[in-house]
């Protein structure tokens, strides 16, 4: 069975007729060409698939496309500005945040969420009391980023690319 | 060995250089192999068996077929009929006869993703189903001794292990492992009257080209392999697997139309190979003072019953330390299983697992440091060829992680340090792997619209080859960076050998080198436009003469907590000497990416095969855990400096698994000093810990 | 997966009519379990709801002091928000503590409720399960435990169930608003999951049509000093072994109260009447402690593979209650 939707992807307005099966993953990967979230695991278990919906991060292969119908999509592809890279994206770059740069996509917009979760003053279970207005500190980077597997193994230099994405933000 | 950088004045090799792809995988706009954009693909997805071992009665493909967008439904009724190559993994569909749960049985083409996935649900299969056997262990009767790896005796370890006055004589194990590159193994073929065109997702696209050629009877010439971008492979993207074949088959049966072809996450435990799981006795005999009498590991592995795949665990032992009395095993146990393969360090890495553990027991009973015992043990010369080396800076390694690490305050006594309900230890292990070689590759030098065109078909799985190809280019030729253009990625490109073997970057370098020399010499310093020159991989006669290996020594850091036994690592430390550092930056990634990998299998990595399925049951990447970013604290990886002047023109040894050889061990041995709990299996989970 | 009609509902009444009357229809939340279900085949139905946009998603305090959490609240805005930070810290832990960010910022509160086991056998169409085809046998039995039950369990099933958030709402006495056909009801959250028993099929004691609307929690001033601790194989992003949901009353060196609940352990979030019996009136010494998590674990069943789970479970009771109530002390 089909539906008409309309995506907005990367600032850009796409009508789309979907089989109601389709994931936004798969929406985004096969219909538009927009490849820069990637398949790991299609069940929300490695945040490849990572993107911002409606300026949130969220797993693209656990939602159905009809069921964002009108929803604004930011990819990793769509973050920078005027060709230049998003800070997060310079810092994956200058420190060498990743290998094989396949969960990368998703890291960089898991990273650009993060940092806007904790801007609003949201807990993590790093070990802060909840209550507490947090502090992104190393420990917090890790848990945050958690949701987001690297089998390359370039975790060390997230953190420090985060951190340092962080501090040119501010 | 002439040394390249000795007459030049070296710029771009050693220097910090960001990664030439790095934009573009920063931003997702790196093309995978699924992601190439072409006209109106079909898809394809496959029917894997539901039994362990028999035969195919019959397909019911009626209601399959009656799916809207099903285009054909593949079995081995009407799959094309493949050469015979002598490797019965790459015979995908030849025969009702199924060899293993998982395995490929057919597949259903569609013009839709979701509808190939319903169809092949809607397939009934009947079976005539055979008993099986799927046991791995080292009590089986019918273990066997590999053709690959005779027994290998030195003097007499029984006879030292009897007279010795110290002696380890304990057995270790290593579970199955599946390397889980995060992009699935992923095809899409496009059969055309030209030939067949495959972007895949390989660590080498010539080997893949030359055996699907060989598999369907083609020319060479008429098969182009393309893989820009790899997500990673760590060994089982080196070796050909069925689901290309699959892909080529589908193509065939739809001329013109491109196939895709992604595994699922839960494919990848059935199809693409693994780790064995190994059973290592270990047999170490000494002198009161630590040193080696006697040395010996006995290994068990397992194949599939169809065919042999050798964890070559023992390799290391031959390396390691010196002893008169050596002994040195394989046996298999061949099951109703798939094929393992390669996963980063195959043979070093778990091989590196039980002797590291059990000097560190040694270490114990004579009550010498851990680290002063390797240091006592280190040999003048491989101690089972007799060797020189061509370079070996252990112990180097060993200082001066000691030194980082701050090793010297360490009390030996286990268990004598609690934080916050946290047991704390430190251990050490050391690091091994093999600096290779890998033949056949050739590069190209073109002069064009003022810049350097080197082509060589070799692949990027994420170790930096684009970036450190292109220094190296560089250097070689004797220009800045921006002027050499690096193509890489394609079968059309001149022949490269596999990334892998930590071979990658000395093989293809060393043949850039070459052709750069080649180059040189043809067309001077002030090439024409369209000047080139070619040449492949010149012989290493240094290669007979010594033993070439990197080494390392890792220090870790462990907490178990006292209450719940959960096991954490807030500090790893590695130290390695592995020649010359072309990119620091690239490099230091390679070894903490193999730390990382190395504390994962030492805390997580367990693929659990329930024998009455016959196949393994957590399945995905919730139940099969790899390391996530909050198990990685304080992570540091570093190198001394070593200068080997026989390895090859550039002087480095390949980097990308060292790192994960012996973290595991390094781990364990501080969990032991942590409790005094002596964990000799792995995964080091935290039942071990719980009183 | 087999097609499926998709369906935005207007109000609740409108979905739980259209579902109640279709056997084959089903609810979309945030679907993270449920989308991740479809792909694995799980699940096959012929209509799905999507009841995201017509849910309550906010917080509200209640006139007896208690709140009032909307089923259609994503779980980072629960963990997040003020009032649960300060009032029952316990259920922002657990909700921190499970899944990731990403999932988090998806997953509902009705829907956490409703996710389903873990269990590897479930998951996995091909092998035999008692829970997703009924009568066909339990293949965890002699199989992989390691995450399955030690409480509770029968003979036909021996999964767990696999939510932080619900562990905590059972120890804090939440009570779940429930629309159905016939109008309105409250089910206690202790009662809200089944025991297997010989229908490891059903979950919940909702029937088929019914719509987790609301949850609420009573005031517990005492739930201020609360806390959840999971036990995992992995440091973050991995489902419990066993885990931990306590708040303690303490006052002049005695428990007056306890709320305690096990997850990790048993096919419904497990809550530990008895230790809380046996702590009531006590003095929390290490050995009263010990003696209520021991009570509590008396009947504790496991199975080969997870002989290790009563052991475990047993420490992190009571080391989560030492943790407590020194806090308390220090306060």
């Amino acid at each position: 069975m089909e539906s008409d939707i309309i995506l907005r992807v990367n600032g850009r307005e796409w009508p789309l007729r979907v089989d109601t099966r389709t994931t936004l993953l798969d929406a985004l990967r096969e219909r538009l060409g927009v490849t820069s979230p990637k398949k790991g695991c299609d069940h929300g278990q490695c945040g490849a698939c990572t993107v911002l919906l409606d300026g949130r991060r969220i797993n693209g292969c656990l939602v159905l496309a009809v069921a964002c119908d009108g929803s604004e999509v930011v990819t990793a592809e769509g973050l920078g500005t005027d060709g230049e890279l998003h800070p997060v994206q310079q810092a994956f770059v200058d420190h060498d945040g990743f290998q094989c740069g396949y969960c990368t996509p998703g890291q960089v917009c898991s990273a650009v969420g993060m940092l806007e979760e904790v801007a609003a003053g949201w807990p993590s279970a790093a070990g802060r009391p909840v209550a507490d207005t947090p502090v992104l500190d190393d420990a917090e980077i890790r848990e945050r980023m958690s949701g987001n597997l690297c089998r390359c193994g370039a975790y060390a230099n997230i953190v420090t690319a985060v951190r340092a994405a962080k501090e040119v933000s501010r | 060995m002439s040394g390249l950088l000795e007459n030049t004045s070296t710029r771009a090799i050693g220097a910090d250089i960001g990664r030439v792809d790095g934009p573009a995988k920063v931003t997702g706009t790196a093309t995978y192999a699924f992601e190439h954009q072409l006209n109106a693909p079909a898809y394809l997805h496959p029917i894997q068996a539901t039994v362990v071992r028999g035969r195919v009665r019959e397909f019911d493909t009626r209601d399959a077929e009656a799916v809207p967008g099903v285009l054909t439904v593949l079995t081995h009724d009407n799959a094309a009929r493949l050469a015979d190559i002598g490797d019965a993994e790459l015979a995908v569909l030849q025969s009702d006869e199924v060899a293993h749960r998982g395995q490929v049985i057919g597949a259903v083409l569609a013009e839709t993703p979701e509808a190939a996935r319903q169809a092949v649900r809607l397939v009934r299969v009947h079976y005539e189903e055979r008993s099986h056997d799927v046991r791995f262990s080292a009590a089986r009767t019918d273990l066997y001794t590999p053709g690959e790896a005779e027994d290998d005796e030195q003097g007499d370890l029984a006879g030292a292990m009897a007279s010795a006055p110290v002696t380890v004589d304990h057995t270790y194990t290593t579970p199955m492992e599946h390397n889980n590159p995060m992009e699935p193994h992923s095809t899409i073929a496009v059969w055309e009257d030209a030939g067949l065109t495959l972007y895949e997702s390989t660590q080498g696209v010539h080997s893949v080209r030359s055996t699907m050629a060989e598999l369907f009877g083609l020319d060479p010439e008429r098969v182009r392999v393309i893989a820009p971008h790899v997500g990673g492979g760590f060994g089982s993207k080196g070796p050909l697997h069925p689901p290309v074949v699959l892909a080529a088959l589908a193509a065939r049966l739809l001329p013109g139309r491109p196939v895709k072809l992604a595994l699922t996450r839960q494919q990848m435990f059935d199809l693409v190979g693994y780790r064995s799981p190994t059973i290592q006795r270990v047999r170490l005999a000494a002198e009161p003072d630590g040193r080696l009498t006697g040395i010996g590991i006995d290994v068990t592995a397992q194949t599939a019953r169809f065919k042999e795949f050798l964890e070559q665990a023992g390799k290391p032992t031959e390396v390691m330390y010196a002893a008169p009395n050596r002994r040195i095993t394989h046996r298999l146990a061949a099951l109703d299983v798939a094929p393992p393969t390669w996963m980063r360090a195959p043979g070093e890495c778990p091989g590196m697992f039980g002797p590291e553990v059990a000097m560190d027991e040694l270490a114990v009973a004579c009550g010498v440091d851990p680290v002063e015992l390797r240091v006592r043990n280190e040999p003048g010369t491989e101690p089972a060829s007799g060797r020189p080396f061509s370079s070996r800076n252990l112990v180097a390694c060993l200082r001066e992680g000691a030194r980082r690490f701050g090793w010297q305050d360490r009390d030996p006594e286990p268990r004598r340090r609690m934080e916050d309900g946290w047991l704390v230890g430190t251990g050490v292990a050391a690091s091994t792997y093999p600096t290779g070689q890998m033949p056949g590759s050739v590069a190209a030098v073109r002069f064009e619209d003022g810049h350097y065109h080197v082509r060589i078909g070799a692949a990027d799985i994420g170790t930096g080859a684009w970036t450190v190809l292109t220094q190296i280019a560089a250097d070689a030729l004797g220009v800045p960076v921006t002027a050499v253009r690096l193509r890489i990625g394609d079968s059309s490109l001149p022949s490269a050998s596999l990334a892998g073997g930590s071979t990658g970057t000395v093989s293809w370098g060393s043949t850039i080198v070459a052709a750069a020399q080649a180059f040189r010499e043809r067309h001077g310093t002030a090439p024409a436009d369209g000047a080139e020159a070619r040449a492949g991989l010149p012989d290493n006669p240094n290669r007979e003469r010594y033993a070439m290996h990197a080494f390392g020594a890792q220090f870790a850091e462990v907490r178990v907590h006292a209450d719940t036994g959960e096991v954490r690592v807030p500090r790893l430390l590695g130290v390695f000497a592995a020649g010359r550092i072309v990119n620091p930056r690239t490099a230091r990634s390679q070894f903490i990416g193999g730390m990382t990998m190395g504390l994962s299998m030492a805390l997580h990595e367990d693929s659990v095969v329930d024998p009455r399925f016959g196949c393994v049951v957590n399945h995905d990447l919730a139940e099969y855990h790899i390391a996530a970013n909050a198990d990685v604290v304080d992570l540091q990886a570093h190198w001394i400096d070593e200068a080997d002047p026989y390895v090859n023109p550039l002087g480095a040894k390949g980097i990308g698994e060292i790192g994960i050889v012996g973290t595991a061990a390094a781990i364990v041995n501080a969990a032991y000093h942590a409790t005094g709990v002596r964990v000799r299996e792995l995964p080091m989970t935290l039942e071990h810990f719980l009183a | 997966m087999n097609p499926f009609d998709y369906r935005r509902a207007e109000d609740a009444a409108g979905a739980v009519a259209t579902v109640a009357a279709d056997p084959r229809a089903m609810f979309l939340g945030g679907g993270t379990n449920l989308v991740d279900h479809l792909k694995l085949g799980i699940v096959d139905p012929d209509l799905l709801v999507d009841v995201t946009r017509l849910l309550p998603d906010g917080v509200e305090p209640l006139p007896d002091g208690g709140v009032r959490i909307g089923a259609g609240m994503r779980n980072s805005d629960l963990a997040a928000d003020p009032l649960i930070r300060r009032r029952y810290p316990v259920l922002s832990q657990a909700l921190l503590s499970g899944a990731s960010g990403q999932l988090r910022n998806a997953a509902t509160t009705g829907g956490n409720l409703l996710q389903r086991t873990r269990c590897v056998y479930f998951q996995d169409v091909t092998m035999a399960c008692n829970k997703r085809r009924p009568g066909s046998g339990c293949s965890a039995f002699g199989g992989y435990t390691r995450y399955h039950a030690i409480l509770g369990a029968s003979e036909h099933c021996i999964a767990t169930h696999p939510s932080d958030m619900a562990v905590a709402l059972s120890a804090l006495d939440a009570t779940v608003v429930v629309q159905g056909t016939d109008g309105e009801r409250r089910v206690a959250m202790t009662e809200l999951h089944r025991l297997p028993g010989d229908a490891p099929e059903r979950d919940t004691v909702l029937r088929h049509g019914d719509l987790i609307t609301a949850v609420e929690l009573p005031d517990l001033p005492f739930a201020a000093r609360s806390r959840y601790r999971k036990v995992r194989d992995r440091a973050s992003y991995a489902f419990a072994l066993v885990s931990v949901a306590a708040a303690v009353d303490l006052s002049d060196g005695v428990i007056r109260e306890a709320r305690i609940a096990l997850g990790g352990v048993a096919h419904k979030p497990w809550r530990a009447t008895r230790a809380e019996a046996e702590l009531r009136g006590a003095r929390p010494t290490e050995e009263t402690l010990r003696a209520a998590a021991e009570a509590e674990l008396a009947e504790a069943r496991p199975v080969e593979g997870n002989e290790f789970k009563p052991t475990l479970a047993r420490n992190t009771l009571v080391a989560t209650l030492r943790d407590l109530v020194e806090e308390e002390r220090t306060r």
